[in-house]
């Protein structure tokens, strides 16, 4: 059997509670969610910590979604509490009429089974991952550890001082298309921020939150005039992490464009926003030669590393095809 | 002596609630539900797989929805209900393992457990799916042996009759009949 380290394991029924927890715990105590990710880690020997604080108690993590009225605050956002499961955020009648692409998101993630389990803060704070990485203990230890977990070196880049692990989370780049609001609360307080911002291109050091703090909502934009999609390409249609991903965000004026984010999941550390990609659509009637150059504006930034399945230049490749796809998806609903 | 100073420490002493009886065990506070079941409570029809959420062998129902006790905490379910497959039948065989044995949906049987009870809790919620709803819900279990068809086949089946439909398996779907 592969089996768990021995470890503490808190159930808090507050948020107040935990992150007390958190703080007395030190830097040797983790949050789990669904533990769908943190348990095959700590099975792995990825991440080992000695204190394991249980969200699943807490029910202010666990709301039905709400619209929030405009305060100041919240500026009449759509809330999701972070404790929400990807079956629930799939099947939830709102959320696959207002924002599709966050339910398409969350039901091309992995199995059934999995999606009972796994909750969307969970797969927003995913750890990143690597070939080298995601193996048991032994078979790390028997190429020598790399610098993610218990080593000096990058397997995929030997000459590199960083490590490229893949964000892998499928909703990640969806949110940043959506220009989300994340609520996180620590021992200091509340601060919001944007889903563009949580996230470092660095695989190691992959999230900009402090380790104390708690994921707790997610605030998405009324669905005014805007339109989103995800795309993602994975070998199996079960089971499998995306190996490219695909979040398209854009807003109609008229027949054109006026606004647009093209993100780019699992092709680096964090949910890649391409800009460049963007910019030749807006002012467009997303028409053949529009959604072509987008796509060639996002295939060359898109450099995925050789870490994940596939080969590495038919997952750039894909950029192209996927974005296209994307594109035209969107065209085809706005007719 | 004060009761439970015998205990190991790091040992947890609950009361689960598994296929309707309340069974109290004590384990190692860190055993996965699906290690507690097999080691402790010697309920070994929940299989073992790649024990990393890859496979589903391992699925049981928690509160009537399956998830993968491999990646479950043993202590993490006091007070929720649990089924194994070791529940599913009583005097009689569950209409889904009497399918799967009359359509030969079983065959090495390593991943049948965590089919019958995925599927269970599938015709509890949607008791007449369409063969692509089926295939999707079923979509988290690996079989390595039988191809799927018959599984969904078996499941189709054992729908009609959980229905009081008077169905027969179609001849094109069993074996050494004629
Ligand atoms: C076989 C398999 C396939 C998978 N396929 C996919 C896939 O295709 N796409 C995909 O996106 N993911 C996939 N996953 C990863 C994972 O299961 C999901 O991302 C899931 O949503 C994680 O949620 P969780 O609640 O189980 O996370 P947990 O394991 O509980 O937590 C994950 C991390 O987030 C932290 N965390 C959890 N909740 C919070 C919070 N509220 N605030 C702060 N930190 C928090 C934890 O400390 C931990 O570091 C897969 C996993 C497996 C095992
Ligand atoms: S990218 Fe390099 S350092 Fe990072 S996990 Fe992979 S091999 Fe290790
Ligand atoms: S043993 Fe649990 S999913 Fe494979
Ligand atoms: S019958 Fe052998 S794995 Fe399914």
């Amino acid at each position: 059997m592969l089996r768990l380290p021995s470890f503490t394991y808190l159930e808090p029924r507050t948020l107040k509670r935990a992150i007390q927890m958190k703080t007395n715990a030190g830097p040797d105590a983790m949050y789990v969610a669904g533990g769908t990710d943190l348990y095959p880690n700590m099975k792995r020997r990825h991440q080992e910590p000695r204190t394991v604080i249980s969200l699943t108690g807490i029910k202010a993590l666990r709301k039905r979604p709400t619209d929030r009225r405009t305060d100041g605050h919240t500026d009449g956002r759509f809330v999701l509490t972070a404790g929400l499961t990807l079956t629930e955020i799939a099947g939830h009648r709102r959320i696959r009429r207002d924002y599709r692409a966050v339910a398409r998101g969350a039901e091309l993630i992995s199995t059934p089974l999995l999606r009972n389990m796994g909750t969307l803060g969970g797969n927003l704070c995913l750890d990143t991952r690597c070939n080298y990485y995601n193996q048991t203990y032994e078979w790390r230890k028997a190429i020598d550890f790399c610098m993610k977990k218990d080593g000096a070196i990058c397997w995929v880049a030997p000459s590199s001082p960083r490590c490229w692990a893949v964000q892998s989370s499928d909703l990640a780049p969806v949110m940043v298309a959506l220009d989300a609001q994340f609520l996180l609360v620590g021992p200091k307080g509340e601060r919001v921020v944007p889903a563009g911002r949580f996230y470092h291109n660095d695989g190691i050091d992959y999230l900009t939150k402090h380790a104390d703090e708690i994921l707790t909502e997610v605030r998405l934009p009324r669905p005014n005039g805007w339109d989103a999609t995800y795309w993602k390409l994975r070998r199996r249609g079960s089971f499998d992490f995306p190996v490219l991903g695909v979040a398209v965000w854009v807003r109609w004026d008229g027949t054109e464009i006026a606004e647009a984010r093209i993100v780019l999941g699992a092709v680096a550390s964090h949910p890649q926003l391409v800009p460049s990609a963007a910019e030749v659509i807006i002012g467009s009637k997303l028409d053949e030669e529009a959604v072509l150059a987008a796509a060639n504006a996002a295939f060359k930034p898109s450099k995925p590393m050789d870490n994940t399945d596939f080969g590495l230049a038919w997952r750039k490749e894909m950029t192209r095809t996927y974005v296209k796809g994307a594109l035209a998806e969107l065209r085809a609903r706005r007719r | 002596m004060k009761p439970g100073s015998l205990m190991a420490p790091e040992k947890a002493h609950l009361t689960l609630d598994v296929n309707g009886e309340r069974i109290e065990v004590m384990f190692a506070r860190h055993k996965t539900l699906l290690e507690v079941l097999r080691e402790d409570l010697r309920l070994t029809g929940t299989k073992h797989g790649c024990e990393l959420g890859e496979c589903g062998t391992c699925a049981v129902l928690v509160d009537g929805q399956p998830v993968l006790s491999c990646l479950v905490l043993g202590l993490a379910c006091a007070g929720k209900s649990i089924r194994t497959v070791e529940g599913m039948a009583d005097a009689e065989l569950h209409p889904l393992q009497r399918a799967f044995a009359d359509l030969g949906a079983a065959q090495c049987g390593y991943c049948t457990p965590g089919f019958l009870l995925t599927a269970e809790a599938l015709l509890k919620q949607n008791p007449k799916p369409t063969c692509r709803e089926i295939e999707e819900a079923l979509s988290g279990n690996l079989c390595r042996c039988t191809g799927y068809l018959k599984i969904y086949e078996a499941v189709e089946l054992a729908a009609a009759w959980m229905r009081g439909e008077q169905a027969e398996p179609r001849d094109e779907v069993l074996y050494g009949r004629r």
